[in-house]
């Protein structure tokens, strides 16, 4: 407040004006407030008021939308999901301030006479400062909304289900350790993932050859899958249903195919699934040598 | 001196030209040694070697852009086979290695900055001419070897331009496109660390008297900076490939889990090069820019020191955010590199305020630079504001490798390299041949590319995040991702319009040139005193130089001088700035 108050008005004291420089201290509260309201009279506040006075409503309103993004169909998802309606928000603000500021500028200052020189205007450093400073404190902010969300989104609290993923060129394998059961499928097969809903589940990720990425889009979430390297994260479900996903990271010629998919269902199904032998599946060698050999989903 | 200042004239290309004739007559146009191709073929002078880099780069240009257009036509339909898988990541590997390391480098500190730096610091050539010559032969036949790659069997490198270790390695791409791939860059590269050297010897050792390095224009500020980054990054390339090639030849296992090597250190050298290098690729631009902006505005830089201080702080941060890139690798240290790179925003933030401050009560002129500068501060504020988004590694995990980085980066890049860079062709082309490029036609070329842009790559955004990633030939088709594809495609043809105007203006003008003096946007800097084209040497006489606008200030000798802001209203000799005040009579 006081830095405003500072910035305001050194015109007066400047120009040598006796009452201002004699009087250093802070002019009195009626005549700030009067200030404010012939500045808030003046034409350019009146055209902001509006905007100061949405700007709130619509921002404190009560549903943000999606602006693109799916709602993520994890807790984990969700947290990235409000992180980026959060970054988003922001950068209408922010960005949108900006346009506004290019928009007036190439408007309202065209050249009208060619002789002219206008005013040759090339630092104004009070104005320098604040805009260094702001952006700083914006930074911070965001910064400190994307470290708790990704504690979040991060964390791996122990759960009862395992999942041990490996990616190979061009397909995905699912182990669960429990049971011993295995799902493996390359390409257009489509393997499926079961995970119980409501339920913390940890995956350990891992590639038998190059870097996969294993995304699954409704999840919010991706994660490298590579060699010698086991990425571990959870996922905790919240509702039903079957999830897309897809390898991310360029990883040979039919990196287009490698698809797979999450099925979520009640722990109660989920249970009597794991027990259910598998029956005797393809190793990932096989599946490799027979896709060299005959192409995808063959 | 009496300067005259006419009225204003009207070109034939429809440009109001407040033109600003020299009383002086114009030094002979001396030329030495051989001319015709032999001169091309042998000269060692900056203006000669910085056009051949930059008509290479064109061409180059030209090429990625049409192999972009194949990549596009092939996303039209979800199962289309107009190219196979291997042809599609050929594709979009050459596209993007053409794009990155061969067009929008080389063209900016290549062939713009050689043409420029020694100009607007008043030297007569490069500090070391014979490198010079020796760079641009190192990145043409860099070039000509890249493209090689598609004669090879096997065809060209298919790993991406960013050759993710061990997807590049000898076992899973075979053949000699990788290795072709591999030494095209390694040549380039060296090419590259040349003209850094020779780019800072320019400009600390042989900046004309009176200009001091505040008084540098801030293009030349910029390619000292990008200079100084290419000289850190481009050696760690250039090694990293030489580790990746003997990986694939001699059985190394620097890069390959099964010799106890790491496949995350080569993506670790590899964005060390990558992240800087992303800066090298844009701060010749914002230098650009920062030339045309103020002089269409009529007025100084706003924050010239500022300016230079920002980018300072650009280049010093982007040498700390390489891993952001491998958010999702798991192995990085998410908190430090998220963010150094959200910080990277502040100093970006304040070039765009100064950028503004510029313009703010100016008189600005619409002629083509400056258009394609204006789209370029739309085009990289989008680009930015998704940048920062991206910075943040919980939003990172779901739109990393989709396509929505894929419109980031090419709104990033397209704003710099191409709207910036193309504001820095139609600018200083008139320094260069003494001819304008027609002002109507780059009109259309402006606004069929704006149009085309944001048509190209807005629904790229959409589709990202609906999960669509990126490097694929083919998607399914119940997804609804089909009608975005086709809305993109239709931009990159209209981008590809644009281009089209571009090559009949550049035909017309050498054609029918318009020709337009030494200096027809009245410009500030030093390079715009000499004739336009130059001599051989540059300069046979210089202004004297008391600002960061020599040129400016010997054509206006009446004009407001410079308001700094100290003291309301008095600049730093106490006069008083608001009042026209005969400094210099």
């Amino acid at each position: 407040m006081d830095v405003w108050r500072k910035a305001r008005h050194p015109r007066s004291r400047r120009a040598g004006d006796p009452q201002a420089s004699a009087d250093a201290g802070p002019p009195p509260l009626s005549t700030r407030l009067s200030r404010v309201r012939s500045k808030l009279s003046s034409v350019r506040a009146r055209r902001l008021l509006p905007l100061a006075v949405l700007a709130p409503i619509v921002l404190a309103g009560c549903q943000l939308p999606d602006f693109g993004a799916y709602k993520g169909a994890t807790s984990q998802g969700r947290d990235a999901y409000k992180l980026w309606q959060g970054f988003f928000v922001a950068g209408i603000v922010v960005g949108g301030f900006v346009l506004c500021l290019i928009v007036w500028a190439v408007f309202r200052y065209r050249r009208h006479h060619d002789a002219e020189i206008p005013r040759q205007t090339q630092y104004r450093h009070r104005i320098e400062i604040l805009y260094t400073v702001l952006p700083i404190f914006v930074v911070v902010g965001l910064f400190v909304f994307t470290v708790i969300t990704e504690n979040e989104v991060d964390a791996v609290p122990k759960s009862p289900v395992t999942v041990d993923v490996t990616a190979f060129q061009w397909g995905w394998q699912f182990y669960y350790p429990s049971t011993g059961k295995v799902v493996v499928g390359e390409t257009l097969e489509e393997p499926q993932m079961v995970l119980p809903v409501n339920e913390q589940v940890t995956i350990h990720l891992e590639s038998a050859d190059v870097i996969h990425g294993f995304y699954v889009p409704e999840f919010n979430f991706s994660r490298y899958a590579q060699p010698g390297v086991v990425n571990t994260f959870n996922f905790n479900v919240l509702h039903t249903g079957v999830f897309r996903g897809q390898c991310t990271q360029l990883c040979g010629l039919y990196h287009s195919l490698m698809i797979f998919s999450v099925k979520a269902v009640p722990p109660a199904t989920f249970d009597s699934w794991v027990h259910q032998t598998s029956g005797r599946q393809p190793s990932i060698g096989q599946l490799k040598a027979q896709i060299h050999a005959n192409g995808p989903g063959a | 001196m009496t300067d005259v200042i006419t009225p204003p004239t009207t070109t034939d290309a429809g440009i109001r030209i407040p033109q600003v004739f020299e009383p002086t007559e114009h030094h002979g146009h001396e030329e030495h040694g051989p001319t015709g191709l032999l001169k091309w073929l042998t000269s060692t002078d900056h203006k000669v070697i910085g056009l051949s880099y930059m008509i290479t780069s064109i061409v180059i240009f030209y090429i990625a852009g049409i192999m972009a257009l194949i990549i596009r036509l092939q996303l039209t339909s979800p199962t289309n086979s107009l190219v196979s898988f291997s042809q599609y990541n050929e594709l979009f590997t050459m596209h993007g290695s053409l794009m990155l390391y061969l067009f929008a480098g080389p063209f900016a500190f290549g062939g713009l900055a050689n043409y420029i730096v020694p100009l607007q610091v008043g030297a007569p050539d490069m500090a070391f001419p014979r490198l010079n010559a020796l760079s641009y032969w190192l990145y043409l036949s860099g070039s000509i070897t890249m493209l090689l790659g598609f004669l090879v069997a096997g065809g060209a490198a298919s790993f991406g331009w960013v050759a993710y270790a061990p997807l590049s390695n000898a076992t899973n791409s075979p053949g000699l496109g990788g290795d072709i791939w591999i030494m095209a860059l390694v040549l380039t590269g060296f090419s590259a660390i040349f003209t850094g050297v020779n780019l800072v010897a320019t400009i600390f050792y042989l900046r004309a008297p009176g200009m001091t390095m505040f008084r540098m224009p801030i293009f030349t500020w910029n390619m000292l900076v990008t200079a100084i980054l290419i000289l850190i990054a481009f050696p760690v390339l250039t090694a990293a490939l030489i580790m990746l090639f003997c990986d694939r030849h001699f059985g190394t296992h620097i890069f390959s889990v099964q010799g106890g090597g790491s496949p995350v250190l080569w993506q670790n050298l590899f964005w060390f090069f990558g992240h800087p290098e992303v800066y090298i690729l844009a701060l010749p631009f914002f230098g650009i820019v920062t030339e045309v902006i103020p002089v269409f505005s009529r007025k100084p830089v706003f924050g010239y020191k500022g300016m230079v201080f920002a980018t300072l702080s650009i280049a010093a941060l982007s040498t700390g955010v390489w891993a952001h890139h491998m958010f999702t690798t798991g192995v990085v240290l998410l908190p430090f590199f998220s963010l150094l790179s959200l910080l990277i925003a502040v100093p970006t933030g304040i070039k765009f305020f100064n950028w503004i401050g510029t313009m703010w009560r100016g008189h600005l002129l619409f002629a083509t630079p400056m258009l394609f500068s204006i789209g370029f501060l739309f085009a990289f504020l989008m680009g930015g504001v998704t940048g920062v988004m991206l910075a943040s590694p919980p939003i990172d995990f779901f739109t990393h490798d989709t396509y929505f980085v894929v419109a980031h980066f090419h709104q990033v890049l397209f704003g710099t390299a191409v709207f910036a860079g193309f504001a820095g062709l139609y600018y200083w082309y008139p320094k260069m041949f003494g001819r304008l490029l027609r002002d109507n036609l780059g009109k259309w070329h402006f606004w069929l590319m704006f149009i085309g842009f944001w048509v190209c790559f807005m629904p790229q955004y959409v589709v990202g995040l609906l999960g669509m990633p990126r490097r694929v030939a083919q998607y399914p088709a119940d997804l609804g991702w089909q009608s975005y594809n086709i809305i993109s495609t239709v931009g990159a043809f209209i981008i590809a319009a644009s281009f089209a105007v571009l090559l009949w203006n550049l035909w017309i003008s050498w054609r029918k040139p318009v020709l337009c003096g030494d200096n027809p946007w009245d410009a500030h800097t030093l390079e715009w005193f000499t004739t336009s084209p130059p001599p051989h040497h540059n300069y046979s006489h210089l202004p004297p130089i008391r600002s960061e606008r020599p040129t400016w200030d010997y054509n206006h000798p009446d004009a407001p001088s410079i308001d700094h802001g100290v003291g309301r209203g008095h600049d730093a000799n106490g006069h008083n700035g608001s009042r026209k005040e005969m400094v210099s009579s």
